[in-house]
């Protein structure tokens, strides 16, 4: 299997801190994979660098079939690429309607000029009332997304990051703040997307990822520190020592 | 969701329903058209300050609806003023000459038509001759297109600079200040082809019109009023729909606006360019009114009073601006012109005059602080609209975003 995205020998630095040391690793065309550690693994500095908010000192980052280099592409160049993410915090534009807001996120031309005369057709309000409803918001599509719970913000985001369309998802903390009905809901969207895309799911909670169930890779001090199922990476004597600390 | 979008926005329809009536009703009480109510002088500054409706709109979509303060926008209103002067200078100053000319033994060639017409216009500043960017000056529609090209071209340059290094917040708007500075400090120089700090004149009498000042002013304040309509749904039509939504979007929270994968750099240089042909525009009408303009009026100060105007007017919803800014320059000619009696305090008298900027100065403070949907919110008020409480949280987390207290229901 070809892998979709291929992280090799990428480090980075922060004022002499070095946040990501030698990371490599590979994602495949549709896997769900959860990457956990302790805080200040790297965890969100590695997301940082697929999407191209920070841009490392030294290795590659190649993306599809093609081996694009991601390095070289702007923040809004890599989303139209196919990668979506979802941040920690709920952000969605507040000040917007859940309509609104899931519009604006279809998979349609990104420019200033074809936005500019964009009608939505009946194949773009069918999708995003699909979307609610998938999400659980049919009820609150002409509400400001600002009024909406916690909860209901991080579906709404989830769900933006679906209408994108995107090959890879990758998903920061989606279950912290939740209810566990609210958990279960969001588990069966990730694993749902999961069966034609890849979706990358960083997490704290191992409870969460157990209900994932999928191959997991542990991040330590900036790199890969194990890699398998999550009773495998478990079991492993330094994953314990990392996170019960010695 | 396929309602025409005249329809989805009533305050659309209000708003050219007041704008007409009220351009009918000067024009009923004018000296040229009607009852003579109100002076020609009075028709010019109810004229100018359409024009200042017009830029304000522009300041309220860059500001108001993309977040970014720029506080160089008369610049470009400025810019559009010189465009349309230097014809209207120049056409003026050629028949003066062609007249003086015309009893001539013999009769003047073309070169000596031209050299009359430099001299009589950069006498002024010791010189004769036409510099290079007096090229087009003789001819109408060129210059009428340099108008939107000058300003829209140095808010392109200028946009894609400041955007590409992502310079956002206080800094842009330092960058703006700088601009504009610079701007002024290059008129006042002589050398700079634009009469220094004489700047151009005369622009209140169209060449080749024999109507009275009457008519004419009554002319501009049609031309004005027909501009801000048009400019009013231009800027209505921009912000509605998904361009609206992204360029909202990026007020709030630009960071997630890119993870979406819009070009927010795009956007912001659209809307730069875009609101600086509008300011251009407003300032091409409103400088021929005005008959006068000089280095003074892009000063850096000229373009913070137009943020005080949107702010005051109230940010983010084009009404706000436009009456914003007919509020404050309506009631600042009318503390100004010496009109307001002042107060004796016995030891000291408050003359409106020296103090009207103390005022508006102190009127900014409050509604920033209190009343932060500006007049415009008084819309809501009536509207039983109440900005919903969300604990003190903005809309995003940009400097720009929308704040809490903006908010409607």
């Amino acid at each position: 299997m070809s892998s979709l995205l291929e992280v090799s020998g990428v480090s980075v630095t922060f004022d002499g801190y070095k946040a990501i040391r030698n990371l490599s690793f590979q994602i495949g065309q549709a896997e769900m994979r959860a990457i956990i550690g302790p805080n200040g693994a790297g965890k969100t500095t590695f997301m940082d660098i697929v999407t191209g908010k920070t841009r490392p000192d030294e290795g590659r980052v190649l993306w599809g079939e093609k081996s694009m280099n991601l390095l070289k592409m702007s923040e809004a160049r890599i989303a139209q690429e196919g990668i979506g993410r979802k941040f920690q915090r709920p952000t969605v534009f507040e000040d917007q309607t859940v309509h609104a807001n899931l519009l604006m996120s279809l998979k349609n031309p990104r420019g200033s000029f074809p936005c500019l005369f964009y009608r939505p057709s009946f194949k773009d309000e069918a999708r995003v009332e699909e979307l609610a409803s998938e999400i659980g918001l049919s009820d609150a599509l002409t509400r400001k997304s600002g009024e909406l719970s916690h909860g209901q913000k991080q579906w709404l985001e989830i769900g933006m990051l679906l209408a994108q369309e995107p090959r890879l998802l990758l998903v920061d903390e989606p279950a912290a703040g939740m209810t566990l009905a609210e958990r279960e809901h969001t588990t069966d969207i990730l694993r749902e997307a999961a069966k034609t895309r890849a979706v990358v799911v960083v997490e704290h909670d191992m409870e969460f990822v157990r209900r994932l169930n999928c191959k997991v890779t542990v991040l330590h001090e900036g790199s890969v520190l194990a890699e398998g199922s999550l009773d495998h990476v478990t079991a492993n004597p330094q994953v314990i020592e990392v996170y019960l600390g010695r | 969701m396929s309602r025409p979008f005249i329809l989805r926005n009533p305050s659309i329809l209000v708003f050219l329903a007041a704008l007409a009536a009220f351009t009918l009703g000067v024009t009923l009480m004018s000296e040229a058209f009607g009852s003579g109510a109100i002076s020609t002088s009075f028709v010019k500054t109810l004229g100018k300050t359409l024009c200042l409706c017009l830029v304000a709109l522009a300041m309220d979509l860059v500001w108001g609806y993309c977040g970014i303060l720029s506080l160089g926008h008369f610049a470009f209103f400025g810019l559009g003023g010189y465009m349309v002067g230097m014809w209207l200078m120049y056409a003026r100053t050629e028949i003066i000459v062609a007249e003086a000319m015309a009893n001539a033994p013999i009769p003047p060639t073309d070169q000596e038509v031209v050299d009359a017409i430099g001299t009589q216009i950069f006498g002024v500043v010791g010189s004769s001759d036409f510099p290079m960017i007096w090229y087009f000056a003789s001819s109408l529609p060129a210059q009428l297109a340099l108008v939107v090209l000058v300003p829209g071209l140095l808010a392109l340059v200028f946009g894609w600079l400041a955007f590409r290094s992502r310079v956002t917040g206080v800094y842009l708007s330092i960058l703006t200040q700088a601009m504009t500075l610079a701007l002024s400090l290059y008129l006042f120089q002589n050398e700079s082809g634009l009469r220094g700090n004489n700047g151009l004149s005369g622009l209140q009498n169209l060449p080749g019109v024999t109507a009275g000042q009457a008519t004419v002013s009554i002319w501009f304040l049609w031309a004005s009023a027909a501009a801000l309509a048009l400019g009013y749904v231009l800027c209505a039509w921009v912000v509605s729909g998904k361009f609206g939504s992204v360029v909202r979007g990026i007020r709030d929270d630009e960071a997630r606006v890119r993870f979406l994968g819009y070009s927010v750099e795009g956007y912001k240089l659209f809307i730069f360019t875009l609101t600086a042909v509008i300011a251009a525009i407003a300032g091409a009408l409103y400088y021929p009114q005005a008959g006068i303009i000089n280095p003074g009026e892009v000063a850096p100060i000229a373009s913070i009073y137009l943020a005080v105007w949107v702010a005051i007017g109230g940010r983010g919803r084009l009404y706000g601006a436009v009456i914003g800014a007919a509020f404050v320059s309506i009631v600042s000619t009318w503390f100004t012109g010496g009109l307001v009696p002042s107060v004796p305090l016995g030891f000291y008298t408050i003359d409106w005059v020296d103090w009207w900027l103390v005022l508006l100065g102190l009127s900014f403070v409050l509604v920033t602080l209190f009343a932060p949907k500006g007049i415009g919110g008084l819309v809501d008020l009536v509207a039983g609209r109440i900005a919903p409480d969300r604990h003190g949280a903005d809309y995003g987390p940009d400097k720009g975003s929308k704040r809490q207290g903006e908010g409607r229901g």
